[in-house]
């Protein structure tokens, strides 16, 4: 078992900085999200960890060993791609045999008929063959094994690569958006297998995806990256209750979570447009108040808002809503029977809980904050 | 109403395509056409008439030791040429693929062969390969080692043609496979790093070889066949000689029909040269097609 460890790293393309300073540790056996928008330069670090990509500055460590000016071919890991980079011209079981092949076998003995002839070489293929046959039958890829990937569906494709990353036992997995070229239905169902993968093997994963509902469900923490920086690195329930910056808040979470601009008066108190709100704080100027949509629900004191819009989702409803002294809009999530009373144009007042309220400083950061008298009731 | 105004649309295209189907017809097919014909009789040009003497021109051929010189001789300059300039392209592609800098400038250096005149060119190498003023003897005088005659012993002349040859299509062959390795995607090369393909060569076998296969596939065929139709320089250079040590097929051909005038026997060599060309296409679409293309 090891794990990845990398420290100050950065990476310039030309005049931009895709990567300030990252800092990342996965433990043994832990699986990590690596989650942010496009661009955020998350396939970058991912690409420098393989060692695909070099880095300009910081260090990379796979379980005990400093491995920044090590080759991929040497630095025991495993990678699934994005688009899979299946060899086309390879059947599955060839392709799932390559890593092995190229560690255990000579050029001499990987030749197409004549290496199979060279002394240890039958014994050592047939070892691979068998391998290959027990990588591939968890995923269901038996029946397969003879075909070629241009004769695969996108999802088997996908089980390949897998296959393919998990023969060979690295020290760690790197995923690159596995699932992004599947369909939705398709994208559930492997996410859950990906997770079991992991369980069964039990190797240091990182995950790139700019899905964040992956990176929710899938991980044992969620690390979420922004401008080339990372912002929090938390397990999945504190990166969505507690963000440590606004950016982290904005990101994770669907819907969008609700912000008002904010200020503090003399006495410390939380105001928005000019109501308090029930929150005490130190900090002073400028502050954006946060709130999940579920966290806010109509009440007979609060925030005053119109109600502009329904969708019923089943299982729930939001409301989308207008905040009344400065337009902000806002949605709610609630209960399917809270559709009585509520009409498109009708005035609200809507209340929250102390506690579940999120403030954050002009910075962006998060800034602390308690309950004060009870002025808006939840 | 469907099916009238299907019929006026097949009377359309078929009207528009008349034009190219005419000068199809009339600059391709019929002197084919004319030319298989031709290649049953005995006609000379400028005879009053010409008897059909079926089978006659082939049994000649395979009589007649000059045609047999020249099949020989064009089987060894294709033998030399496609290989050479084949893996000799590949390799300068690779080279120049992986270079940082100045693919543009090497890419046209390499290419200027192809787009020059090859008559032209010929004269150059003519002064080049010249026993005594030539600059290739003069290095070789230089470094004492022997200074053969070039194009005129019968020992070297197929082989100076040969290295012409190179010259002319390794350019070629290097931008088709340049076009080739733009199409690898950059991903696989990154799978094989992980994979353990540590060395170039690993990863040249097991990514760039199989997967530059198709563009390799249509270099082969159009390097054979550029090199069967070799003529050019030979006509230029030595006309055959010495002693028919460089007659090829076309120049044979040519000889037949332009300078003994005899139409039917040259005919009957075209018609040889086109099966050949023909059998190398089939070959490489009904052969090797299958096993180079992945999906």
């Amino acid at each position: 078992m090891a794990g990845i460890t990398i420290s100050g790293l950065t990476k310039r393309f030309g005049v931009t900085q895709v990567l300030r300073g990252v800092s990342l540790a996965v433990a043994p056996g832990e699986f990590v999200a690596l989650v942010g928008p496009s661009g955020c330069g998350k396939t970058t670090l991912m690409r420098i960890i393989a060692g695909i990509e070099t880095a300009d500055a910081g260090e990379v460590v796979i379980g005990e060993r400093a491995v920044t000016r090590l080759r991929p071919a040497k630095r025991d890991i495993a990678m699934v791609f994005q688009s899979y980079a299946l060899y086309p011209h390879l059947t599955v079981r060839e392709n799932i045999a390559v890593p092995l092949a190229m560690r255990r076998l000579s050029a001499w003995q990987r030749l197409p008929l004549l290496g199979g002839l060279l002394p240890g070489a039958r014994a050592r293929r047939a070892a691979i063959a068998e391998e290959v046959v027990r990588a591939a039958a968890p995923l269901g890829l038996e029946p397969l094994l003879d075909r070629r990937p241009g004769q695969l569906s996108g999802g088997q494709r996908q089980r390949v690569a897998l296959a393919r990353a998990i023969i060979r036992r690295p020290a760690a997995f790197l995923m690159d958006e596995p699932l992004s070229n599947l369909d939705a239905a398709l994208r559930v169902q492997t996410r859950r297998e990906i997770v079991e993968i992991h369980r069964a093997v039990g190797v240091a994963t990182l995950y790139v995806t700019h899905d964040q509902a992956e990176a929710l469900t899938m991980a044992d923490k969620v690390a979420v990256m922004m401008g080339g920086e990372l912002l929090q690195v938390a397990p999945p329930e504190a990166i969505y209750a507690e963000p440590a910056d606004l950016r982290v808040a904005g990101f994770i979470g669907s819907p969008r979570i609700n912000t008002l601009a904010a200020a503090v008066d003399a006495a410390g108190r939380v105001t928005v447009a000019g109501l308090p709100v029930g929150l005490r704080t130190e900090a002073r100027g400028a502050l954006t108040l946060a709130l999940r949509p579920e966290a806010l629900r109509p009440a007979a004191e609060g925030l005053p808002a119109i109600a502009e819009h329904l969708e019923f989702l089943g299982d729930g409803l939001l409301l989308h809503a207008r905040h009344t002294p400065d337009g902000a809009p806002l949605i709610l999530r609630l209960e399917p029977e809270a559709r009585e009373g509520l009409r498109p144009g009708a005035a609200l007042r809507l209340g929250f809980a102390p506690s579940r309220a999120l403030l954050f400083g002009a910075d962006g950061r998060r800034v602390a904050a308690r309950a004060d008298a009870p002025l808006v009731a939840a | 109403m469907r099916p009238p105004r299907l019929a006026g649309e097949a009377v359309a295209g078929a009207l528009m395509t008349l034009p190219a189907a005419i000068a199809y017809l009339l600059l391709l097919l019929l002197p084919t056409l004319a030319t298989a014909l031709l290649a049953f009789t005995d006609y000379e040009l400028g005879a009053p008439d010409l008897g059909w003497i079926g089978l006659g021109n082939f049994q000649e051929m395979l009589a007649d030791r000059g045609f047999g010189v020249s099949v020989r001789n064009t089987l060894v300059y294709v033998g030399l040429v496609t290989p050479v300039s084949i893996l000799g392209g590949l390799g300068l592609a690779l080279l120049v693929e992986a270079g940082a800098k100045g693919r543009a400038f090497f890419r046209a250096v390499f290419f200027l062969p192809v787009v020059s005149l090859t008559a032209a060119m010929a004269a150059a190498w003519q002064y080049l390969l010249h026993p005594t003023i030539g600059p290739v003897n003069a290095a070789l005088r230089a470094m004492g080692v022997g200074t053969p005659f070039w194009l005129s012993s019968s020992d070297t002349v197929l082989l100076s043609l040969a290295a012409i040859g190179v010259w002319e299509s390794i350019g070629f062959n290097m931008v088709l496979f340049m076009a080739g390795l733009t199409a690898i995607p950059r991903e696989l090369y990154a799978a094989a790093e992980v994979d353990g393909a540590r060395s170039g060569f690993d990863r040249f076998r097991l990514v760039t070889w199989p997967l530059l296969g198709p563009t390799t596939l249509f270099v082969l065929t159009i390097s054979m066949i550029r090199s069967l139709r070799v003529f050019d320089t030979v006509a230029v250079l030595t006309q055959g000689g010495p002693n028919k040590a460089s007659e090829v097929l076309l120049f044979t051909m040519y000889q037949q029909g332009f300078t003994y005038l005899r139409l039917g026997y040259s005919a009957a060599i075209t018609l040889v040269f086109l099966a050949v060309v023909l059998a190398l296409m089939w070959l490489q679409t009904r052969v090797l097609d299958r096993r180079v293309h992945y999906s």
